[in-house]
């Protein structure tokens, strides 16, 4: 067994703790561990351009900027947060349990490309978050807008991934499936489907609960001034 | 038809144009950057079919692309525009426009929830519309279009000021739009130098002999770091499963396999939330977001991605095992 190529690792690690610029140091991890592997340089060269080429469907998202970016000229978080804010019974919590569950319950239709930080999170969730947390105290710090942002897109992230395994006919359900038909053990994407449930719903829970707590965490500050 | 390919064209074109506006505004880094990125979107279709016919040196091109984005990326400073409108235009904008302004936000997630329920079935002529692979990232790119298309009519403002407006929000994501596809690009390299098998090698040596419930928590644990390494689940399935999932969880200890596949793999996504090499949930979200923390996100879910992991890990316990 070759343990040298576990150093293309340690160069990430090394890199991310010292807050390097972290697109040359994974581009360098790269070349460490292709070349520790035994693969002559112009090989991993070429093996760097073929997976960035069939990785490109990970840049999508950049095709929602024009429109988002003329929706935000046009004010559409301006709208966003005035509306919140006449919406008496939304809390913050309530606004982000809600998304919560609407975005899990897409994921289990497999519904998982049609909501997501540059689709849905800054252009409506996250100003809407921020008009609901003015309510809880006008004068939000930096800090606590940035933690209120970052907040909803954990909450976009933690709705989409727990609730996506609960779904047949994606990615992860059906490697497990292949993983198993490699190795001789025969079993329908349904019987591997219906574990996931479950974690889904202890997700849900722990989330929520955290959403609720970090409100009562800004309210709090609002009172302590 | 609508295939994945015509997308990655459209993206190029609109990485050439932020490239033409750095230009113009002689940035000259960033507009290689963006040059440089959109010769790889619009290539790379180039580039796999020669890999496919032998030619390798189409992608020694591109690799030799990706290493120069590499040293171009620290010369580009984050740096946001100043906004194109003033708060009080906009505030007056919003007061004007209204509701009809959450029309076309809206348009993103619909025209991809049509494409993706309806795409298969849409023909003209006998041919259809949308081809099978990759049907919901085309119609994201289809819904993207229709809603700067709707922004365009509702705002009463011209097409290119929303590619203006695009550009300048490229502009602020910077280099960190490039990281899904890098860590995307070293997990394959990781995997192809073999770092998956090392690091199986090495938990197995670990293995507690005749303990079941040891066995199941190092097999959890592995599928959590090694996601925080690789970033992606679906890399430290295989790896975790062939090194001890199946040869001692289920044949040695009887683990049910439904279970073990299912709620494994859910250890693992609990790793994705916790690690900055899931760019694409992490790191972009951040920039997106204008986070003064890169790492911000990462920190929002790190609490409840440890619950997660723990109540899991324990149905899992309680389960595998009857």
């Amino acid at each position: 067994m070759n343990y040298w190529p576990l150093l293309g690792v340690a160069v990430i690690i090394i890199g991310f703790a010292l807050r390097l610029n972290a697109v040359p140091v994974v581009v360098c991890a790269a070349l460490v561990s292709g070349l520790l592997a035994g693969r002559p340089l112009p090989d991993v060269v070429a093996l760097l351009g073929t997976s960035f080429a069939s990785s490109r469907m990970l840049l999508l998202f950049v095709l929602t900027l024009p429109a988002v970016g003329l929706l935000e000229h046009a004010g559409l978080r301006e709208h966003a947060q005035q509306w919140i804010g006449r919406l008496r019974g939304l809390t913050l919590a309530r606004l982000l349990i809600a998304y919560l569950l609407l975005r899990e319950g897409l994921a289990m239709l497999g519904l998982t490309g049609i909501a997501g930080a540059a689709q849905t999170v800054r252009p409506l969730l996250a100003p809407m978050s921020e008009a609901a947390a003015e309510k809880i105290n006008p004068g939000l710090s930096d800090a606590e807008r940035d933690e209120l942002r970052a907040v909803a897109a954990a909450t976009d992230n933690i709705g989409r991934f727990f609730g996506e395994d609960v779904f047949i006919a994606l990615g992860a359900v059906l490697l497990i499936q292949g993983f198993y038909a490699q190795h001789g053990i025969d079993l329908t994407p349904l019987s591997i489907a219906l574990w996931a449930l479950p974690t889904a719903m202890v997700a849900f829970v722990i989330q929520s609960v955290r959403v609720w707590l970090f409100q009562r965490r800004l309210a709090h500050h609002a009172r302590e001034g | 038809m609508l295939r994945i390919e015509y997308v990655y064209q459209l993206i190029a074109a609109f990485l050439l144009f932020s490239a033409y506006c750095n230009l113009r505004d002689r940035q000259l880094a960033r507009a290689t950057f963006w040059l440089l990125l959109g010769l790889l979107f619009a290539g790379g279709d180039f580039v796999l079919a020669q890999q496919k016919a032998g030619h390798l040196w189409p992608a020694q091109a591109a690799g030799c692309m990706v290493i120069a984005l590499a040293l171009l990326a620290p010369l580009l400073r984050r740096r946001s525009h100043p906004e194109g409108s003033s708060s009080s235009a906009r505030l007056a904008s919003a007061s004007r426009l209204g509701h009809k302004l959450f029309m076309p936000a809206l348009l993103i997630p619909l025209v991809t929830l049509l494409v993706a329920l309806l795409g298969a079935h849409l023909a003209i002529g006998g041919m259809a519309l949308f081809a099978s692979r990759q049907m919901t990232l085309t119609g994201l790119a289809l819904a993207c279009v229709v809603a700067l298309i709707a922004t365009a009519r509702v705002a009463r403002a011209p097409l290119h000021q929303g590619l203006a407006e695009g550009r300048r929000l490229l502009d602020a994501i910077g280099w960190a739009a490039l990281l899904p596809l890098l860590l995307a690009a070293l997990g394959e390299v990781f995997t192809q130098s073999g770092v998956g098998s090392a690091i199986a090698t090495l938990a197995g040596r670990l293995l507690p002999e005749g303990n079941a419930f040891l066995c199941l928590l190092l097999f959890a644990l592995g599928m959590l770091l090694f996601t925080v390494i690789m970033g992606n689940a679906f890399a430290a399935f295989p790896v975790m499963m062939a090194g001890i999932g199946l040869p001692w969880l289920i044949q040695r200890y009887g683990a049910t396999p439904a279970i073990l596949g299912s709620m494994g793999m859910l250890c693992g996504y609990c790793g994705t939330l916790l690690t900055p090499m899931a760019a694409d949930f992490n790191l972009v979200p951040a920039a997106l977001l204008e986070l003064r923390n890169p790492y911000g996100v990462i920190r929002a879910q790190a609490w409840s991605a440890i619950g997660i992991f723990i109540a899991n890990f324990v149905i899992l316990w309680l389960l595998v095992f009857r």
